[in-house]
């Protein structure tokens, strides 16, 4: 064949192949592991924090091509932001910076949003003060 | 890089004959077979000689039993809703096995919406239908049965001249669907005691456009598309006589080369599954084991801990196409109804490839898939939570249980909140 098609655009399949911070965390600060009931997938994202600020993220993933590369986005866009940052995270960053997915696909997003805050969450539950600080500068919900 | 194609369950090349033998139809001889000219009685020699070509392939007493549809989708549509709106009046009773085709099953859902009803054949593990099963589900107002030769998921060969016996014993009707055995296994439709079967020439080396439905004539039939009187007044349309041309050509090369092509593809299939066995672990075959009662071209599998659609696309990018019954493949997010229906574990549903072979498919091409396969499988493991979760002992094998941890679904349950489906 001397053209190549892909399923996915270029971005969601470069992220697929070459995964970005594929891999755990030893002694993670936070760990969440989220299932999608709708297709079966399994995501998991570990995060260390630094100073109030994601100083690493990592992903495993069972799940599709588009379930991988969005696991994979995430982790490198939530690099380096605050905590509080990074609980204002949605999946349509992700669907953004991967320059689209199809609508069969969004779930896919919401999944990495969702295994993201669930390491958030274990976090806070480890450190009560950093959740304490956490909601007081939370911005207000739109 | 190496090209494996190993997806002819979804379509197969034009055989250079099939298609040398359709061309003139395009340009030449361009006759609607309604016409009553020379343009139209030409055309209309070349579509009975079709109707004898694919009527040999099957075994039928007559070329009149044959009628040409578009696509195995009309064919099993018109079977369906054929036989049910002209017995109407007897009953308003469907028995079908539960793994039969989406065109067979959405047919029969369009039916029970009209207030037929529809009794549902369960299968073994391994996908196959008990006769017996088929035969205590039929009632005096049941007009048809549907069974398929051979499951288009996981080449399971169903005893379909058994069911026949029963059917004929009690006077109904047997539609047998053999779309994913026309071609690569015999088919005898008066050993089979069907009064309809269906089948598509893209599946051989033949054209798509085109499906089969033989009819026997003592079968009540109704047409479903209403228009003219072609195909004896049964499937209203003009013929599409280049698809049909082709149809017979492949039809007649696929009889003679019948035993070549059960032969080749066997020899392939066990050697594939061998192989692919031997090198990876935690691999299961669905559907029964190559030999008598699996289609020689047809493997079925799951690689545990791994999701279908990323072994799918990695297959591709390194040359080698397959298919999957994974939900992620699916438009509806759905895993295939048959992998559900033999009670497939959903995380075993979730890792399913379908690999279906075909002539040109050498040894090489199996070794290749094999070594490629075996780093696919490593790739996606290294990145799967699940193989972590099952190396560290949190998760059981569902292939190989070794007792320690808890099952996928358990665990999938978890941390979804709800089961998955």
């Amino acid at each position: 064949m001397s053209e190549t098609y892909t399923l996915y655009n270029p971005t969601v399949m470069d992220h697929f192949m070459n995964p970005r911070n594929m891999g755990d965390i030893k002694d993670a600060d936070g760990v969440g592991e989220v299932g999608a009931a709708a297709c079966g997938d399994i995501m998991k994202i570990s995060i260390r924090i630094k100073d109030g600020k994601i100083a690493d993220a990592r992903f495993k993933t069972f799940g599709c091509g588009s379930a991988i590369a969005s696991s994979s986005m995430a982790t490198e866009l939530i690099k380096g932001r605050t905590v509080e940052e990074a609980m204002n995270f949605t999946n349509q960053e992700v669907v953004s910076a991967l320059g689209g997915l199809p609508p069969v696909k969004i779930h896919c997003s919401v999944l990495a949003e969702e295994a993201l805050k669930a390491a958030l969450e274990d976090y806070m539950k480890r450190h009560p003060e950093a959740a304490a600080e956490a909601r007081q500068t939370e911005a207000v919900p739109a | 890089m190496r090209n494996v194609y190993l997806d002819h369950q979804a379509a197969t090349p034009l055989l250079p004959e099939v298609f040398d033998a359709m061309k003139p139809y395009f340009t030449e001889h361009y006759g609607n077979a309604s016409s009553l000219h020379q343009h139209g009685l030409r055309v209309r020699d070349a579509l009975k000689k079709a109707r004898q070509q694919t009527a040999a392939l099957i075994h039928a007493e007559s070329e009149e039993e044959i009628f040409f549809t578009s696509d195995g989708t009309e064919s099993s549509n018109l079977a369906i809703k054929g036989v049910a709106y002209a017995n109407e009046r007897k009953g308003k009773h469907l028995v079908v096995t539960a793994t039969e085709h989406p065109s067979v099953m959405n047919s029969v859902e369009f039916l029970e919406k009209q207030g037929w009803t529809c009794t549902r054949i369960p299968v073994t593990p391994e996908g196959l239908i008990n006769p017996a099963d088929v035969a205590a589900a039929i009632t005096p107002q049941t007009v048809l049965v549907a069974v398929h030769h051979v499951n288009h998921d996981i080449g399971a060969i169903q005893p379909v001249a058994e069911v026949g016996r029963l059917c004929a014993e009690k006077g109904v009707p047997l539609y047998v669907d053999c779309e994913a055995s026309a071609g690569w296994l015999p088919i005898d439709v008066r050993e089979f005691g069907a009064s309809l079967v269906s089948f598509s020439p893209h599946r051989f080396y033949g054209p798509k456009g085109v499906g089969i439905l033989y009819r026997n004539k003592r079968a009540r039939l109704v047409s479903i598309l209403h228009g003219g009187v072609q195909e004896g007044g049964r499937r209203a349309g003009t013929e599409n006589i280049p698809a049909i041309v082709g149809a017979g050509v492949a039809a007649e090369i696929a009889q003679r080369e019948l035993p070549a092509r059960m032969a080749h593809t066997a020899h392939l299939q066990q050697r594939l599954w061998d192989g692919l066995r031997t090198h990876i672990e935690f691999i299961k075959l669905n559907g029964p084991v190559p030999g008598p009662r699996r289609i020689s071209t047809n493997l079925n599998l799951s690689t545990e801990f791994i999701e279908g659609e990323g072994q799918l696309l990695l297959c591709d990018l390194n040359g080698i196409a397959v298919a999957s019954g994974s939900s992620c493949v699916s438009k509806s997010l759905k895993i295939s109804h048959v992998l559900a229906a033999i009670g497939l574990d959903h995380a075993l549903a979730q890792g399913n490839l379908i690999l279906t072979l075909g002539m040109a498919n050498t040894e090489e091409d199996i070794d290749y898939v094999i070594e490629t396969f075996a780093k696919i499988v490593a790739k996606l493991r290294n990145m799967s939570p699940m193989w972590e979760e099952f190396e560290s002992g949190e998760i059981d094998s569902v292939i190989a249980p070794r007792g320690i941890g808890k099952s996928f679904s358990q665990h999938a349950a978890e941390v979804s909140g709800k089961a998955a489906h």
